[in-house]
């Protein structure tokens, strides 16, 4: 025990300190308290890397969903730094991963492209579930709350209630939404909407669209004419493709952002349910294999339960590193 | 659904095969690149390693070694093992007891309870049962009108009621249950993380008043590593009697099915695949296994065909067929009931070997051009095709917004089948016929 009090002192925040670190951390505490719980116990102080330790490292990183390619790549570069240094303990590797995760997303543009668009379009995509029409909801109050004028398209024309859901969130977000409760065709209301939204004045329309698995080819092409239909009103429009992960979801995640790229180029990721127990590792192994930076996080079903992504606090915020307080 | 893991699967078992002879070293290498592949599929990781040590185990006995098949031996034994992981026999909802039964439906959100519920709904309602949905989703906007939408669908009614106190309005429905002649009642809840002490608490409440028979665990099919996280704390709360996996139409892995089921204890129940509230199948470990490992689902291949086939049409169908009077109104038919069976990309998984034909993109919307050039035709050129001519061909195509060269391939080929018809009506089904076969349209 008190080997772990004297840790905690030696871990510091990153230089950039985000605002937020406390709500983000509150989050993520339970994701962080197990993937530390996790670490933790793998190592004593300054204990010797074999093969046995190797093993339980293997554990908790794929336990994180990092995937096959981001564990091998880590438990590469942990033996290659245990030939280096005969002792390698629990700080070591901390700081080797962070460094390999901080290199990853150093350069990741994470703001949307408002101020050089009027408006500015953004296409929501996902798979059925991983939380679109919550996360419009909560985009729509963070632009609105800092003095935007925002707009939603309902184009999930095919769930049950999908509208009706995204008309309370519109309300809760106090934003204008454009949707046509008889219409079948998104395109249409995205043609629609996205006129709405120039003579309206608006700086950013946010685009829900229907949930669809992305090996469904006809869905996918459904969505491609979707963004055809906003290029035709705003050329170099959609300005931003987001692309909505439920954080509880293993590799498939890989497969998804491959194949929503292919049809349109995602241009961000938002994870969303990052505040169970669930680690979001996959976003890694994306990040890794497609350069798809990370924008926002989900932590909760309030307006205010959505954050910018910060790579050095999300990486810390997993490894521990702020004061526990769950 | 399950492709990578079964092609990887079957990659390894190639080479398994092709060793004349087997040592320790092929099995622990081959084993090597089998937990690899678990762990790309989501296995959870304690449960990847369980399975392989077992299965090591067992393929290390002399017995093995020494058979004059060793590698065949041990794909025998991993598809024994993934069996007995998958929980060995098939496991029925219970809804006997005195009415209503009543089945808790209970999950993360998003992992798609409202349209199983109402999928569950649609199909006890289809096998003669009274269900009645109850919506106790009151948090998530709209849930309680997506779930009165999918009941009206199917024609099933819904229990709703403005109230905030979830607990009073799953009372009120089963007093309103027992005095009506519903027997079945589904719960829809809200979903909810299973960290969330208070909304878990909320669940354990309604367990405890309720005591509902059936408490069904639905868990997204994609779901990663914290599946058994998740799957644990359910069912220390309320003691799951079953597992749904959702969402199986997708590129699932497989690894969620694996990991809950071994980590529970409980047996999976049914998988759904696709949005339509048709696409619910229950859940048979031995035939998921085989889909795993390649072999194929012949067993509810075959039951989905006599499911969507009405056996009168069946024998009007052969009928036609022996008089050779096979005509584009029956080809129309067949396309209606091939429907039925589902999507197409799930029927092929079920095929024996077809995981060969990956490359075979399976597209649906050739399904619906076939279906809207047969559609335009008038009942005369479907009774006597000989008789479209080039300006009927040009109509055609423009009613079904297809191309005349689309017309054009459909008659080709339907005049193939029927050619390939006569040939097996003189019971000469020649190699040739089974190539044809292979350039239908739905091929």
């Amino acid at each position: 025990m008190a080997w772990f009090k004297r840790k905690k002192q030696e871990e510091t925040l990153p230089e950039k300190a985000p605002e937020t670190p406390q709500r983000y951390e509150y989050g993520l505490s339970k994701s962080r308290k197990r993937f530390r719980e996790g670490l933790l116990s793998l190592f004593g102080l300054g204990m010797k890397i074999d093969s046995g330790l190797l093993e339980r490292i293997e554990a908790f990183l794929y336990e994180s969903d990092l995937g096959t390619a981001v564990t091998e790549l880590i438990l590469d570069e942990i033996e290659k730094e245990s030939r280096k240094k005969l002792l390698l303990n629990e700080a070591d590797i901390r700081e080797l991963m962070l460094r390999l995760f901080g290199e990853m997303f150093k350069d990741d543009e994470l703001s949307i492209p408002l101020e050089q668009n009027q408006p500015c379009v953004v296409l929501v995509v996902g798979v059925n579930g991983a939380g679109k029409t919550t996360t419009i909801g909560k985009l729509a109050s963070h632009y609105s709350a800092s003095g935007k004028k925002v707009l939603i398209i309902a184009a999930d024309t095919y769930r049950a209630a999908a509208i009706e859901q995204l008309d309370i969130w519109a309300q809760r977000a106090g934003v204008e939404i454009i949707k046509n409760l008889e219409a079948k065709n998104p395109s249409g209301i995205v043609y629609d909407g996205i006129q709405a939204g120039i003579s309206r004045n608006a700086d950013l329309i946010l685009i829900d669209t229907a949930g669809r698995l992305h090996n469904k080819a006809h869905l996918m092409q459904e969505l491609d004419k979707i963004r055809r239909v906003i290029a035709k009103v705003i050329p170099d429009a959609p300005h931003e493709t987001l692309l909505v992960l439920d954080g509880s979801i293993g590799q498939n995640s890989l497969v998804q952002a491959r194949e929503f790229s292919k049809v349109t180029p995602v241009s961000g990721l938002i994870v969303t349910k990052l505040d169970g127990t669930a680690k979001g590792g996959s976003m890694i192994a994306i990040r890794k294999e497609l350069h798809i930076p990370v924008k926002f996080i989900g932590l909760g079903e309030k307006l205010g339960d959505l954050l910018p992504f910060s790579p050095a606090m999300f990486v810390n915020a997993l490894f521990g590193g702020f004061e526990d307080r769950s | 659904m399950l492709e990578q893991l079964r092609d990887n699967l079957q990659t390894i078992f190639k080479n398994l095969r092709g060793q004349g002879k087997i040592t320790e070293q092929n099995i622990a290498l081959a084993l090597r690149d089998v937990r690899r592949t678990l762990l790309e599929a989501d296995v959870n990781y304690g449960v990847a390693r369980s399975f392989i040590d077992a299965v090591k185990e067992k393929a290390l006995g002399e017995k093995v070694l020494l058979s004059i098949t060793p590698g065949q031996q041990v794909i025998k034994i991993i598809h024994d093992e993934m069996v007995r992981l998958l929980g060995d026999t098939q496991v029925p909802l219970k809804l006997d007891g005195l009415p209503p039964a009543m089945i808790m439906v209970v999950g993360l959100q998003g992992s798609g309870k409202t349209t199983f519920a109402a999928k569950l709904a649609k199909q006890l309602k289809a096998s003669g049962k009274r269900p009645m949905l109850v919506a106790a989703d009151i948090y998530r906007p709209a849930a309680i009108e997506q779930l009165q939408i999918l009941g009206e669908h199917s024609s099933v009614p819904v229990y709703r009621e403005q109230n905030r106190d979830v607990l009073r309005i799953c009372r009120n429905a089963l007093a309103q249950a027992r005095n009506s002649d519903v027997n079945v009642l589904i719960f829809d809840t809200a979903g909810r993380l299973h960290v969330d002490d208070a909304m878990m608490e909320e669940l354990s409440a309604i367990h405890r008043e309720l005591k509902p028979r059936e408490v069904l665990f639905v868990a997204d099919g994609m779901i990663g590593q914290d599946a058994v996280n998740a799957a644990k704390a359910f069912n220390a709360r309320l003691d799951v009697t079953g597992i749904v996996l959702t969402k199986m139409d997708g590129d699932a892995r497989g690894g969620a099915a694996l990991s809950i089921r071994s980590v529970t204890g409980k047996p999976i129940k049914y998988i759904s695949a696709g949005e339509s509230t048709e696409d619910l199948e229950a859940f048979h470990p031995e035939r998921f296994a085989n889909r795993i490992l390649g072999k194929g689902d012949v067993v509810t291949l075959v039951e989905k065909a006599q499911e969507a086939f009405e056996e009168k049409d069946a024998e009007r169908l052969e009928k036609q067929l022996r008089k050779n009077r096979f005509d584009l109104h029956d080809f129309r038919e067949q396309l209606k009931m091939l429907k039925k069976m589902g999507p197409l990309s799930s029927l092929v998984d079920m095929i024996p070997g077809a995981a060969k034909l990956k490359n075979a993109q399976i597209d649906e919307t050739q399904f619906q051009r076939t279906a809207a050039i047969l559609d335009s035709m008038t009942r005369e050129e479907k009774s006597r095709p000989e008789i479209i001519n080039a300006g009927r061909r040009r109509r055609i195509a423009a009613g079904s917004g297809t191309q005349v060269s689309d017309v054009n391939r459909l008659l080709n080929q339907f005049d193939q089948m029927k050619k390939m018809m006569k040939q097996m009506n003189r019971m000469k089904l020649s190699k040739q016929a089974m190539q044809k076969m292979k350039s239908m349209p739905w091929n």
